[in-house]
């Protein structure tokens, strides 16, 4: 698809990017690029402006200043277009819901169905993939409410799976989650970008970091530090981002 | 332990042969058939919307909306418009009140509503209390089923298919703006739309269930088949399908009871939904109390 030699498209850049809560800013002045390919981590102490960071990439909150693109694409225009996938710190569902596993995948799959939202061959298929590559298709006739907290998080990792994005914003998905299934979602993520998908997740888990992130972004209302793993998850930076060195492995 | 449902044996030996003849005998009668045939397609109406009210969690909006269209309903007599345009106006006039009060001041959303639809309420009694045109409050408040008119019957008919086809093209994004808003917006689902398009069927749905039960029992239609349902399955397809069969039976029956007692139609026809749904709450295979008695009895082995 993509040419050798070119450079690789821009997935997510923000220009500029201030968000406030009444007047109170949250993130100030971030800018950063992500091209295809690039599985990029976001840290940062409690209240550094994680979650509001992601939710105004995604376009959930309108930023004060500054100016955000998926793909080339406004934030509503690259939802319309089934570019971004988005998994909240916390999923604000009614866990009561008459819903089973495999319906809420397929629910990833709506932007792309017809206006009925009749699902067709390549959306089943989608789904089961989507179960399979997060080890729940034994789960999936279940109500949602009956699966442990660390299986509903593969299940809504499924979905957005089965969404195909291109862009993935990924809000603290290890916490809660025990390690084998840290490594099934670091897998996941790795084939994804593999694949020219680009990833920004949030996330406390400073050890896991080098193991598969290939850039990372340091924040605490402002940007700290952005670049390369190697180059910018010293010490040092770790320092100025959290006021205390936390031990690095 | 026998399954619940063995008791429900013997009493099908009980039913007394006049049966044929309690059911047949008012299908002759041309009111009570259209009667019949109205109640059930609003009960249909009513208990797919009920679904989703039951799993918003908007039992007290479709109460508000319901009493709120009263003013419509008494103007729109005396001006000789169709009584539905009148009560949909009110309806959704209420509901953007709501809305309006609750972003401009900071009052909680429960009181928004009590102040709301009493409010519309009151100002429905006044005008019919000044108006002496042929409006019979009774039967705006408690129904006339058996007494329905011609115009009552197309106007019902036309809001049910409206409320119907709306929901077939548009029930599965309103599913998902019930369970999730978040991931609807994220695919691009325009969300405050569809808030408005679910406030505005229920607007429609009161307005029909108003023909079979009246302003002041019409949010039992809105609810009670939902919450029978959801007892009684955890899927939303079957759900549908078990609300639209419970909120049939009840009405059907509810208008048969009512007939042979000479009692009140809409008393009778709620009367019978409360019943399926207080079974539905013992006798539930798994969320009965029953069964989760029996759970806690014997915790199931693994
Ligand atoms: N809805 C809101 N209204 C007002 N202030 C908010 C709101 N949400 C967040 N904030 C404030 O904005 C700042 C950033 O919050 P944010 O949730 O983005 O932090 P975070 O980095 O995700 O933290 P955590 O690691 O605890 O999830 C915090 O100081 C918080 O108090
Ligand atoms: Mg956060």
């Amino acid at each position: 698809m993509q040419q050798t030699g070119s450079p690789p498209p821009e997935r997510l850049a923000a220009r500029a990017l201030t968000v406030a809560y009444d007047g109170v800013p949250a993130v100030e002045q971030v800018s950063l690029i992500l091209p295809a390919g690039c599985l990029c981590g976001l840290v940062g102490m409690n209240g550094a402006g994680k979650t509001t960071l992601l939710r105004a990439l995604g376009g959930f909150i309108a930023p004060g200043s500054g100016s955000v693109r998926i793909d080339g694409l406004p934030p509503a225009l690259a939802q319309r277009r089934q570019r971004l996938a988005y998994v909240p710190q916390s999923e604000q569902v009614d866990w009561d819901f008459p819903i089973r596993v495999r319906d809420v995948v397929m629910l990833g799959r709506y932007g792309r169905m017809n206006l009925l939202r009749w699902p067709a061959a390549v959306d089943r298929r989608a789904v089961e993939q989507a179960l399979e590559r997060v080890d729940l298709s034994n789960l999936a006739e279940r109500p949602i409410g009956a699966l442990s907290g660390g299986q509903r998080k593969r299940a809504f990792l499924a979905r957005a799976l089965a969404q195909e994005a291109t862009v993935l914003l990924l809000d603290e998905p290890f916490t809660g989650v025990d390690l084998p299934t840290v490594q099934l979602i670091i897998t996941v993520l790795r084939e994804l970008c593999a694949a020219g998908a680009t990833a920004l997740l949030a996330t406390h888990d400073l050890e896991a970091i080098p193991t598969f992130c290939d850039r990372v972004l340091l924040l605490n209302r402002r940007l700290l530090a952005f670049g390369p793993t190697g180059e910018v998850f010293t010490q040092a930076n770790l320092l100025r981002t959290f006021g205390a060195a936390p031990a690095l492995p | 332990m026998a399954p619940p449902f063995g008791s429900a044996i013997p009493l099908v030996s009980l039913v007394p042969l006049s049966l044929g003849r309690w059911l047949l005998e008012p299908l002759q009668q041309g009111f009570l058939m259209r009667a019949l045939l109205l109640g059930g397609l609003v009960a249909v109406v009513c208990a797919v919307l009920s679904c989703y009210m039951t799993l918003k969690g908007w039992a007290l909006m479709g109460d508000a909306v319901s009493h709120a269209v009263l003013p419509g309903v008494v103007l729109a007599y005396a001006l000789g418009l169709p009584y539905a345009l009148g009560a949909f106006v009110f309806g959704v006039g209420s509901v953007g009140l709501m809305g309006w009060i609750r972003q401009h001041t900071r009052v909680k959303e429960d009181t928004v509503i009590g102040l709301v639809f009493t409010g519309f309420f009151a100002l429905g009694l006044v005008l019919i209390s000044r108006m002496p045109s042929g409006v019979d409050l009774a039967h705006i408040l408690f129904g006339n089923l058996l007494g329905i008119t011609d115009a009552d019957v197309v106007q019902t008919v036309a809001i049910s298919l409206v409320v119907l086809v709306l929901l077939l093209v548009r029930g599965r994004d309103l599913l998902l703006f019930c369970f999730d808003p978040c991931h609807a917006r994220s695919i691009g689902l325009r969300t405050g739309r569809l808030h408005y398009l679910l406030l505005t069927l229920l607007s429609l749905a009161a307005v029909a269930g108003l023909q079979a039960v009246g302003i002041l029992l019409v949010v039992a239609m809105l609810v009670s088949p939902g919450a029978t349902a959801y007892l009684l399955s955890d899927r939303f397809g079957p759900m549908t399908l078990l609300a639209v069969l419970s909120a049939v039976l009840a009405t059907l029956s509810g208008i048969l009871i009512s007939y042979w007692l000479d009692a009140s139609t809409a008393g009778c026809i709620v009367l019978v939904q409360t019943g399926l749904f207080l079974l539905a709450a013992v006798l539930a295979p798994r969320h009965g109390l029953l069964a989760r008695q029996h759970r806690r009895a014997s915790p199931p082995v693994r």
